[in-house]
């Protein structure tokens, strides 16, 4: 796994709940680059065809709240998100990002100080967040064991694979 | 310990467990809903070949019920293959309803019991002393393989609710004055425990109401030690044996917060956020909020008393012209109540669309979405936006008997004026 990541920021507002991330009227579609495509159009339409691939979303409080729906990390990752940076994410959420392999992060108050189109880089290791533009440093919360052992390992398909002695994929 | 720090310990094999400690437990029901699909591709991409206990595992088919389009049909088929080859004791096809209630009908739900489902509602089980929680489709597809999930024992919070509620004041009504102080976030990860005078004397169906919106908190669980109605209830339908769990009179929650209800009336949501809840009175206060749908459905407010409640104010009325009620009930166990006891022909005959059991347009599927600047008054638990239909649309998050009552007015009103 990457432990830094470097990407262009989209920065989103506070309690960013799964329908914005992905509404409801796209569940029934299976296709990852699909799914992608919609990705955030609960807030605009237009935001996923514009994401800079390998960019990283910035948001505020609760970042995931509401519906249970993995189709929002997948929709993230098909997006293009290399990670996402809150000030804090739900829990069903967190536990589907990390599952995937999508990194989460939370650094209280860098949605009030960044603006999109600055570029970040986040190092997981050090827990640090520097905005390149200004070159300022932020520290952030370092992800549980749980979490970092599953992220290492790309997500939890991996792990239960390798616990079931399956070594074909 | 609490009782779900016990249900965890029991689970996981150990004696006690702390917070903040992983531990990994055995799931007693796993239920994935019509949404999940991507649950049978985690499930084969792992390295899945057979669901470890075919008696503890379910498909509920209630998101897309029945099936809107080409694409859900589809869905539901593949899900329906999986059923069968894994012989699943339990199924509940498009015909039976919303998984939070076909559950606990089916007595899959009981005391002491972990149980996850792929739906953030899950929290609903509290209700009956379970641990409930939802996921989503890889950790699914990990317990239907393993029979176990990894789990953080939450901090647990207590939310004393004290008295008597005064007439037109609901569960809905009380949860909704919950979230309007603890906030979209104030539980996140954390687990709730509803505890008090006024929890201890509730129905099933208000426990579920209230347990059911702590996920709109950000709440892992949500607990209610079972009284005698749950003991009533589960008595009748457990499909095992089961045990209920109490917490030491030692526990010391993480932060208490007690709430007088009898002091309470009529609350509201309003757009877009479920915590922006303010006194019904004071928003009609500043100007009426005319109506163009009221909708009565959901796993938190498409039950027997909500759609009772409605009718009880709409028989023998007419919903005005270009207003529309929409009611889904929450199950088929409930409709078939609801029309031996005339309360679908009353809805009917005010002018009110019935539609089959299901989640409905809550989630803005199907059978009753939103257009571009439509307001809605709903009994369901989420006014996000776009969460019914349109971006552009309005969500008021209200008990049943004020959706009636607004429906019938044609602009949000009071429900206490027709009781």
């Amino acid at each position: 796994m990457e432990t830094k990541i470097t990407g262009k920021i989209l920065v989103v507002g506070n309690n960013i709940d799964t329908d914005q991330i992905y509404p409801g009227r796209y569940l029934a579609l299976t296709d990852p680059k699909e799914i992608g495509s919609h990705c955030l159009s609960g807030i605009d339409e237009s935001l996923a065809g514009n994401f800079p691939k390998g960019g990283i979303v910035v948001a505020g409080r609760n970042f995931g709240c509401g519906s249970s729906r993995e189709h929002a990390p997948i929709a993230l990752l098909n997006m293009g998100a290399a990670a996402v940076i809150a000030d804090s994410f739900a829990r069903i959420f967190f536990r589907n990002s990390i599952n995937l392999g999508l990194p989460l992060v939370v650094c209280r108050g860098i949605s009030q100080e960044t603006e999109s189109g600055q570029t970040l880089t986040l190092d997981l290791e050090a827990g640090t967040v520097t905005v390149e533009e200004t070159g300022k440093v932020y520290s952030c919360d370092r992800l549980g064991d749980q979490a970092m052992k599953i992220l290492e390992a790309g997500g939890i398909k991996p792990l239960m694979r390798a616990r079931l002695g399956k070594t074909d994929k | 310990m609490h009782a779900i720090e016990k249900i965890l310990a029991k689970n996981s094999g150990r004696s006690t467990v702390s917070t903040g400690e992983i531990v990994t437990a055995k799931v007693d029901f796993a239920e994935i809903n019509d949404l999940y699909l991507q649950t049978v591709y985690s499930f084969y991409e792992m390295g899945g070949e057979k669901v470890w206990d075919p008696e503890r595992a379910a498909f509920v088919f209630d998101h897309y019920a029945p099936a809107p389009d080409m694409k859900s049909a589809a869905n539901h088929d593949e899900m329906r293959e999986f059923a069968k080859k894994n012989h699943l004791r339990f199924h509940f096809d498009t015909n039976c309803g919303v998984c939070h209630q076909v559950m606990p009908e089916a007595g899959v739900i009981y005391p002491g019991m972990i149980v996850v489902a792929t739906d953030s509602h899950t929290t609903t089980h509290g209700a009956f002393g379970a641990m409930g929680t939802g996921c989503g489709a890889t950790d699914m597809a990990t317990i239907l393989i393993t029979g176990e999930l990894w789990f953080r024992v939450p901090e647990i919070i207590e939310v004393r609710l004290e008295g008597q509620a005064p007439k037109g004041v609901y569960p809905k009504d009380v949860i909704l004055s919950v979230l309007g102080k603890i906030k979209a976030d104030g539980a996140v990860y954390k687990a709730i425990d509803f505890t008090g005078s006024y929890v201890e004397s509730l129905n099933v169906a208000g426990r579920m109401v209230i347990c059911n919106m702590a996920v709109e908190m950000g709440a892992k669980t949500a607990y209610m030690q079972p009284n005698e109605d749950v003991l009533k209830y589960v008595a009748e339908r457990a499909v095992r044996p089961y045990e209920v769990q109490y917490t030491d009179p030692d526990f010391k929650y993480e932060e208490s917060y007690m709430f007088d209800v009898s002091a309470l009336e009529p609350q509201l949501a309003c757009p877009h956020s479920v915590d922006n809840v303010h006194p019904l009175r004071e928003v009609v206060q500043d100007g009426p909020v005319a109506v163009n749908q009221g909708y009565i459905g959901s796993c938190t407010g498409g039950r027997e008393e909500d759609i009772r409640e409605a009718a009880n104010i709409l028989r023998g009325k007419k919903i005005p012209e270009y207003t529309r009620l929409i009611v889904v009930p929450a199950s088929s166990e409930v409709m078939l109540s609801c029309l031996e006891k005339g309360y679908i022909q009353d809805l009917m005959r005010a002018g009110a669309t019935i539609t089959s059991p299901g989640c409905g347009a809550c989630l803005g599927a199907h059978e009753g979405v939103l257009a571009p600047g439509e307001i809605c008054i709903s009994s369901t638990n989420r006014n996000f936006p776009g969460r019914m239909g349109s971006n552009q649309a309005k969500i008021y998050l209200a008990s049943p008997a004020a959706v009636a009552a607004s429906v019938l007015n044609g602009r949000i009103t009071d429900p206490r004026q027709y009781l």
